[in-house]
């Protein structure tokens, strides 16, 4: 063990990039929980599983085999080199060299796979940045895929190649100086055996290259960290938590609005009791919510959930069948406009610039000069885009992080007829057909039953010989 | 042995009408608002009321008193319509004691099964696909005795609102397993299922200015999968890997069918193959007009 100043520096950087990132993930938990309370308590068996098959197990990406296994590739590479960041904490914190050493076979299995899962995860890192960039994948583009998230798709796949690139320089260095040495590097590096020839042979210098790859791995994977809030990548975290809250019921059950029910129920039976309204703890009345969405806090907190665990890849819109038609529609859209706004609007995360998310250009200017209309609803999201969903669930089926855009749809869907009265026209028809005649077309409640004139069934009859 | 066939008229029983007489029915058959008064799905009705009476299931039907679910409402986000409707036909179906429900329309199956629920009305409901299903298992329905299907392509459109709404995929193929028909599945099938491009309310709405209306999308896909046309089938988008492969041969002859197990898609997909003037060799139907051609019930 080698105690240094290295180890005082090293613990000072490693408290200030957690620090930072327990501050941001904070700042974050609070934006969450602007949303709409929702018990979502309960069937902890039932999540813990569906965390397991779609979260850990990676389950809906397999509908798409191609990006799965390049996906797979980078995700379990992610967690496997994750047990040497450990390792090197540990080597950081107390100035030992290599400490898990001790394990013997076992080190050497770990540091061999690691090596190669870091040399895979180069490659699968190319296949992603051709397959976004040379324009191989259509459901990469959009108009919701401004200059920001381009560029922070990028800005990933780059960071992964950093950083592979700083576990392969330690290595490598770490290794040649031991041979220059006759010693014997504890562990095993199928991938770094290769790369000698590439280092000089100095042995002092080999020593400074290993603690910069050392250092670069280590601060980058920090600086990673704190990136993760104002980027794509926070779902290598979110996507946990949202498929653990992501909805039990069947897909087309759609929520039922309790207070309308208590309205509805009084209407009907004058004799009903209408539950007092909920109150502050000092006993005021609480400012009425309205019915369905204007803006992101009339959302529930798993949609903000959503929002931050939504990796921007698109599968929703490419099977949205009002998308695939060419209208406005985009689930995807709807789902970062949900995270651009609320970070317009509570705590932005450190890299946040609306001009580049594009939150002042997607829609007509005349809307966004008028600050009245400046939420969610209308702000971001059009009525004509709202209006083009046919609920059909496609978008839901498809995410792999159990995203559920049809539920935001339908709240603003609400806002807009309930509070504004904005529904188009033909469905205002539709309505008062439904009051008027029980049926959403024009027929006289009287013709209901006419289907049944005039009907007969065909009967066999053998026949009896002779007859 | 020779065999007859006769005609006889059915009288659907009416569930005010047997209330009088102290009846219950087994199952209520809710017709819903396409089921009553949209002249094509009137057919599908009179064939599903012919598959009842012909295998002697106790049923009834509100008849004048069956209101909207209120399903379209609620989809526009009308909550409070939707409500109103639901209560009021909570109320009717409570008061005639009502536990199980039959219904052909996969709207009105979603809405009562998942929705009324939470405004007080419980009661198994299960889709008329699920019920020609069983009744083929139970041996009731042999689909023999009429028109034969054997050999003709089939392709089944699922419905957003039975399929990924409620995980019935394999009840419709099963209904559809006994015609002995050549099946063949679209690219977009079960859970990557391509809606028809009716339902949230589309039905009664022009759809948003786009490129195309999602129904010719779906009724090209349909088309090109009885064709065997592959050209078509490998631009479509929005199709994941694991998908069918599509029909590895052309088309053979015979009128081919599209397949559908709910009123909307029934229209859409109708509208799609005129659009695309292939009427003459290109039929939409539910699966219970097919099940009662093939049994020989349609008189």
């Amino acid at each position: 063990m080698h105690f240094s100043i290295q180890n005082i520096i090293f613990l000072l950087v490693a408290l200030a990039g957690f620090g930072l990132f327990a501050w941001q993930a904070s700042r974050i938990r609070a934006n969450v929980l602007v949303g709409r309370d929702r018990d979502m308590s309960g069937h902890v068996n039932e999540r813990l599983w569906k965390t397991l098959l779609v979260a850990f197990g990676q389950q809906k990406m397999f509908k798409r085999l191609t990006p799965a296994f390049l996906h797979l590739i980078v995700y379990v590479g992610f967690i496997v080199i994750n047990i040497e960041v450990i390792e090197i904490m540990v080597d950081g914190l107390f100035g030992t060299h290599r400490f898990l050493q001790f394990a013997g076979p076992l080190y050497s299995a770990l540091t061999g796979t690691n090596e190669i899962l870091g040399a895979l995860v180069v490659l699968a890192v190319v296949a992603f940045w051709w397959r976004r960039n040379a324009n191989v994948v259509k459901r990469f583009t959009g108009p919701e895929m401004r200059a920001w998230p381009k560029m922070d798709a990028n800005i990933i796949l780059y960071v992964e190649v950093v950083l592979m690139a700083a576990l392969f320089l330690m290595n490598t260095a770490d290794l040649k100086a031991y041979q220059l040495q006759g010693l014997d590097l504890p562990g095993a590096y199928p991938v770094s055996q290769f790369l000698t020839g590439l280092l000089p042979d100095s042995v002092p210098t080999l020593h400074v290259l290993e603690r910069v790859g050392w250092w670069a791995h280590i601060v980058g994977i920090l600086l990673f960290l704190n990136y993760l809030p104002s980027s794509k990548h926070f779902h290598i975290i979110m996507a946990f938590p949202n498929v653990y809250f992501s909805r039990l019921l069947p897909q087309g059950q759609f929520s039922n609005v309790e207070s309308i029910t208590h309205e509805v129920k009084a209407m009907m039976d004058p004799s009903y009791a209408v539950p007092a309204p909920a109150t502050n703890p000092d006993g005021s009345m609480l400012a009425p919510t309205p019915f369905g969405a204007k803006d992101v806090d009339d959302l529930a907190w798993t949609n903000l959930l959503s929002a931050y665990s939504c990796t921007e890849c698109g599968r929703c819109t490419s099977v949205c069948p009002a998308n695939i038609t060419g209208k406005l529609l985009s689930p995807r859209k709807i789902i970062m406009d949900t995270r651009d706004r609320v970070e317009e609007k509570y705590n932005a995360p450190l890299i946040f610039s609306p001009a580049l998310y594009g939150a002042d250009a997607k829609h007509d200017p005349q809307e966004q000069l008028d600050k009245e209309n400046h939420t969610l609803l209308r702000g971001y999201v059009t009525p004509e885009e709202l209006w083009a969903c046919t609920t059909c669930n496609a978008c839901v089926e498809a995410c792999p992080v159990n995203i559920n855009p049809l539920e935001s749809i339908i709240e603003m869907r609400r806002f807009l007829v309930l509070e504004e009265s904005a529904a188009p026209n033909a469905l205002n028809a539709m309505f008062s057909n439904i009051e008027n005649n029980g049926a959403p077309w024009a027929f006289s409640p009287s013709d209901r039953f006419n289907w049944a004139d005039d009907l007969f069934v065909a009967e066999k009859k053998e026949l009896v010989v002779g007859s | 042995m020779a065999e007859q066939t006769a005609k006889r008229p059915v009288s659907v029983p009416v569930m005010a009408d047997l209330a009088a007489r102290g009846e219950s029915p087994e199952i209520l058959f809710w017709v819903g608002c396409a089921g009553a008064f949209d002249d094509r799905y009137k057919r599908v009705t009179r064939a599903f009321v012919r598959i009842l009476d012909h295998v002697g299931v106790n049923y009834a039907v509100l008849g004048k008193e069956e209101t909207c679910t209120g399903d379209p409402a609620k989809r526009a986000g009308n909550e409070f319509l939707f409500q109103m409707q639901a209560m009021t036909n909570i109320a009717t179906l409570d008061g005639y004691g009502i536990k199980k429900v039959v219904t052909a329309c996969p709207h009105c199956f979603n809405t009562i099964k998942n929705e009324y629920p939470a405004l007080g009305g419980e009661y198994e409901v299960i889709h008329h696909s699920t019920f020609l299903q069983q009744l083929i298992n139970e041996g009731k329905v042999k689909a023999e005795g009429g028109e034969s299907f054997k050999g003709r392509r089939i392709t089944f459109h699922d419905s957003c609102y039975l399929g990924r709404a409620n995980d019935i995929y394999e009840a419709p193929r099963a209904v559809l397993e006994v015609l002995d028909a050549d099946l063949v599945e679209m690219k977009r099938c079960k859970t990557n299922g391509l809606c028809c491009g009716a339902g949230g309310a589309q039905m009664w709405k022009d759809a948003e200015p786009g490129n195309k209306e999602v129904n010719i999308e779906r009724a090209e896909e349909a088309l090109a999968t009885l064709d065997g046309a592959t050209a078509v089938l490998d631009n479509l988008r929005g199709v994941e890997s694991n998908a069918p492969a599509g029909p590895a041969s052309a088309k053979a002859a015979g009128g081919s069918v599209i397949a559908v197990a709910c009123p909307f898609c029934m229209t859409m997909m109708a509208d799609g193959v005129k659009n695309k003037d292939r009427e003459q060799d290109v039929q939409v139907f539910d699966l219970a007009e097919l099940i009662a051609s093939a049994e020989g019930l349609n008189a």
